[in-house]
Order: C-alpha cells, then structure tokens, then sequence
C-alpha cells in the first residue's frame, strides 16, 4: 500500500491535489463555525449551486477563463443573499431556495441547449460532484488557491475577536462600534471566493458539506470558540487528507470519499459526546 | 453632571417618523426607566442612544466625555446565542473591543478589567464554563458583565428581566440597583412598571409621542402614572386569584 502510494506522490498532479485538497478543506471549515453559529449553513449550498449555473454560462460562452464569469456572479449572489436575510418580503430560507434550486435548473438547462461537448452527461457529473477535476489542476489554480488560503487565515488571526463578536451577538457588537456589517459582507465574499474555488475539489453539490461536518463535530465536543475553531480545523484537515488517500487507493470520487469520512468523524464525536460528556 | 441630552429629538427610519419632540437628560447615576407599550419607538430610541442610528430630527448630546460606543449595553438575548459553544470568558473579554481598535489582541489591562467585572458580579468560578450551560440568570450576569467592561459609566439595559423567574428577576434587579449605588448610570429599557416604581429615580413614559418625563413621584401624581399603577394592582390581584 505504502508503494502505491509512493508511485502516486511521483507524480506532480498528485501533490497538488493534496495541497489544494487540504487548503480549501481548512478555509472552509474556518468560515463554516461562523456560518453555521450565524444560521448561514445553507448559504454555501445556495451560492456553490450559483456557481454552478455561472459555471454553464461560461461554458455555453466558450470561455477560456471561466472564472471570469463565475466568480463575479458568485460574489454578486452572496451579497444579495445576506441582504435578502434581512429583507422580509420573502423570508431569508425560501428566497434562499429559490436562487439554488433555479440556478441549478438554469445551469444544467442551458448546458444541455447550447452546449457544444458531446459529453454532457459527463461534463454535469463532474461540475456537480468534483470526480477526477481535482487532479486536472494546474500550476495557476494550485497558486490561487494558496493565496486565498492565506487571506482567509490572515483575516481570522487579525480579526478573531471581532468576528467572536459579531458572530455571539451582532447588537452588541455594533453598540461597541464595530462594524458588524462590513464583516458580514467580508465573510460573505470570502465564502463565495472559496466555494469557486472549492468546486475543483468536491463539485458544487458536495461544497457545503465541506463547511458544515467540521464545525459541528466539533461542536459536539468542545465548549469554547477558540477550541471549536481550532478542532474544526484539524478534523477538517485530517478528514481531507484521509479521504483522498482513501479515494486514491479504492479507486473512489474524491469528492463523496472526503464528505464520507467526515460523515464517519461526526459520528464517532456524536457517540464521543452521549458516552462520554454525557450530554 | 450632566451624561445625556436629548432636545426636541424625532426618531424613526425609512422616513416613517415614530416619536416627535422628545425631551429628556440623563444626569450622572440616575436610573431612568424607559416605559411604554411593545412597538411605541422603544428599540429605535436604544439604537439611536447607541448611535446605530441617527435621529430625524434634533440633536443627542454627549456630556461628561461619553461616547455612544462607551454605553454598556444589554441586549434581549437572541436564539442563536442559547447554544452557543463560546466560553464565559471569552463573552466577558469581548465587551472590550470598544477599546482595542484595529489591534488584533486584549491587553493585560483588558484582561484585569474582565476578571475584575466577573468577580463584582459572582461569576469568576464560571471562567471556564461553556456560556450555553449556564442558567437563564447566570447568562444574564455575564452578559452584564460584558457590558460593564464596555463602560464605567453608563449601562443601557434592554428588558434584562425577560424570561427569567421571580426570585432571580429579583437578584437581577438587586444587582442593578448595586451597580448604580457604586455611581454607574443606568437606563432601563421595561414595561415592568412595578419594578420602575420600585427602583427608578426618573421615568420617561413614550407611547408614539412622550407622555412623560421627569421624577419618578412625580410620574406617579400624573393620570398615566395613576392609572399604571393601577393597572400593575389589578394584574396582581388577578395573579393572586389565579393561584
């Protein structure tokens, strides 16, 4: 196994995979313990589904560059959403629904009219679920990817406390003169950057499991912000690691492996939680 | 001294005015109660105070060398925070980011401040506890406490009482009355009248337009005042037949 393994890691796609692998697995479970304690869970799954129609459009324009499509729209969507959740005409989970399911039907509608592949079934597959896209990245996407691990990481060692604050309680926050919602719109920009970007690695339908497993398996466990954080980051980290050691070895989808094993990890710190801390 | 003046003040949003001509000053340790009905401009008129959003008209003065973001505030507690995973020490520090700025840390004298709150409030042995296992009261003298590190000089308390039961709603109010005896300056956001006729110094009434403001004695000569008391008489009589 350990020679398999060794001939796998000759290749240079194969370390670039982990990397990026490991990279976006922690960005997303450092926004996810404040998307999940702010009720946010599903914007991640409403903008990758977003992602996803930008990303048909895209294709249908025949555009090299993709991104430059999907990650303005995908950005666009995210700003619109946390302004709906304070709109009340449509409540913030419907409206929510709405922009996810209709890009998604948008998306694969226009995918199937206009597009020119002569694989489409293959081509959605891979959108949606990630399968082998993550081991098709080049030397460009493994960079960008870096750079915004270390914005993200740079924006929570600087703002920590602040983003405590308005994540507890926002009232209080902004009658202490923080701008809670600047870092609304801060975290909800970065979100929808990662999203884009994670889509390489899980595909759009699998991203939010990327946000939400870490955060609340460690939940389960630990009682302060700076433990759930911390914890969330290293089960997000292992998780991936071992889920594409595991893919790369079964001969398994990337993506549905790394969602499996923090299915699996959720579940052992659910059981650790009613054994154990008896709550 | 003089804290806080509010001359011939309109309020309201998206150019809906909710109050017209509101007058009042808030003079250091006294403890006004706010009064009124639910939905009379009592949450726009904290969020004004807090500087979260300008008044329509007229001017909120600022005396005694008091800003907006140095009024410790209270706020009602929200769902999102009863299963918070954050501990009481980490809610108690974050009532100093008033201070801190861009700076990415807390001092030592930050922390000193937090210690010293907990312990004037009797929570110091929770430092460690996980603030969604506390009681309802216990949550409440911690968030107290995070808003006593905000200020040392005035507390903005919005219905600190809700949903809590008679014996710490009684402990809580205690508190708050210790609090102003050591010179700290509160404003009490309730429609608990029996509590404001009890505790307050000064009572400003709003329903839509001020009814009244001015001492608590003579809140209670005034017909609204009467017939508030009244009210608060007849609710316990009728409290007292239930049992």
């Amino acid at each position: 196994m350990i020679d398999r393994l060794s001939l796998y890691f000759q290749y240079p796609f194969v370390k670039y995979a982990l990397l990026v692998g490991v990279l976006i697995a922690l960005c997303c479970s450092l926004l996810g313990v404040t998307l999940v304690l702010k009720r946010f869970s599903f914007i991640g799954d409403g903008l990758s589904h977003v992602a996803f129609g930008a990303m048909a459009v895209a294709a249908v324009l025949n555009l090299t560059n993709q991104m430059l499509v999907v990650f303005p729209i995908t950005v666009l969507a995210a700003v619109l959403l946390l302004r709906g959740s304070q709109n009340k005409k449509i409540k913030g989970d419907a409206s929510l629904a709405m922009i996810s399911v209709g890009a998604l039907a948008l998306g694969y509608l226009l995918l199937n009219v206009f597009s020119t592949s002569t694989n489409i079934a293959g081509d959605v597959c891979t959108t949606l679920f990630g399968s082998t896209s993550i081991l098709t990245l080049n030397l460009g996407d493994v960079w960008l990817c870096i750079i915004m691990s270390v914005v993200v990481l740079v924006m929570f060692v600087l703002f920590y406390h602040k983003i405590f604050a308005v994540t507890f309680d926002e009232s209080f926050a902004k009658a202490t003169g923080i701008k809670a919602d600047s870092y609304n719109l801060m975290l909800s920009v970065i979100t929808a950057a990662i999203i884009v970007l994670a889509m390489k690695l899980v595909g759009s339908l699998l991203i939010s499991a990327l946000i939400i497993f870490p955060p609340i398996s460690a939940m389960r466990v630990f009682k302060s912000f700076w433990l759930v954080m911390a914890a969330s980051a290293v089960i997000a980290v292992v998780c991936a690691v071992a889920g594409m050691l595991i893919s790369i070895l079964a001969a398994a989808p990337v993506g549905a492996t790394i969602v499996a094993v923090n299915i699996v990890v959720f579940l052992l710190f659910s059981l650790f939680s009613v054994v154990v801390l008896k709550q | 001294m003089l804290q806080l003046k509010c001359q011939d003040v309109s309020l309201g949003y998206e150019g809906k005015t909710i109050i017209k001509h509101l007058n009042f000053q808030v003079g250091a340790g006294d403890y006004l109660y706010i009064v009124g009905e639910n939905g009379t401009g009592k949450s726009t008129l904290i969020k004004t105070l807090l500087g979260l959003r300008p008044p329509l008209e007229g001017e909120i003065e600022f005396a005694d060398r008091l800003k907006p973001t140095e009024i410790g505030y209270l706020p009602q507690q929200t769902q999102i925070q009863r299963d918070f995973p954050a501990s009481v020490w980490e809610v108690v520090l974050s009532g100093n980011l008033n201070t801190t700025g861009l700076r990415p840390f807390y001092k030592k004298a930050e922390k000193e401040r937090a210690e010293m709150n907990m312990e004037k409030l009797g929570i110091l042995d929770y430092k460690k506890r996980c603030y969604r296992d506390l009681s309802g009261g216990q949550q409440q003298r911690v968030l107290l406490a995070r808003a006593l590190c905000a200020t040392g000089k005035m507390l903005l308390l919005d219905e600190p009482v809700a949903g809590l039961d008679p014996k710490i709603t009684n402990e809580m109010y205690e508190l708050i009355q210790k609090l102003n005896q050591e010179g700290i300056t509160i404003i009490m956001v309730s429609h608990d009248m029996a509590a404001a006729c009890k505790y307050a110094d000064h009572i400003l009434h709003i329903a839509h337009k001020p009814l009244f403001f001015g001492t608590k004695e003579d809140y209670l000569k005034t017909d609204t005042g009467k017939a508030f008391t009244e009210l608060v008489k007849m609710e316990a009589i009728g409290e007292d037949e239930d049992d």
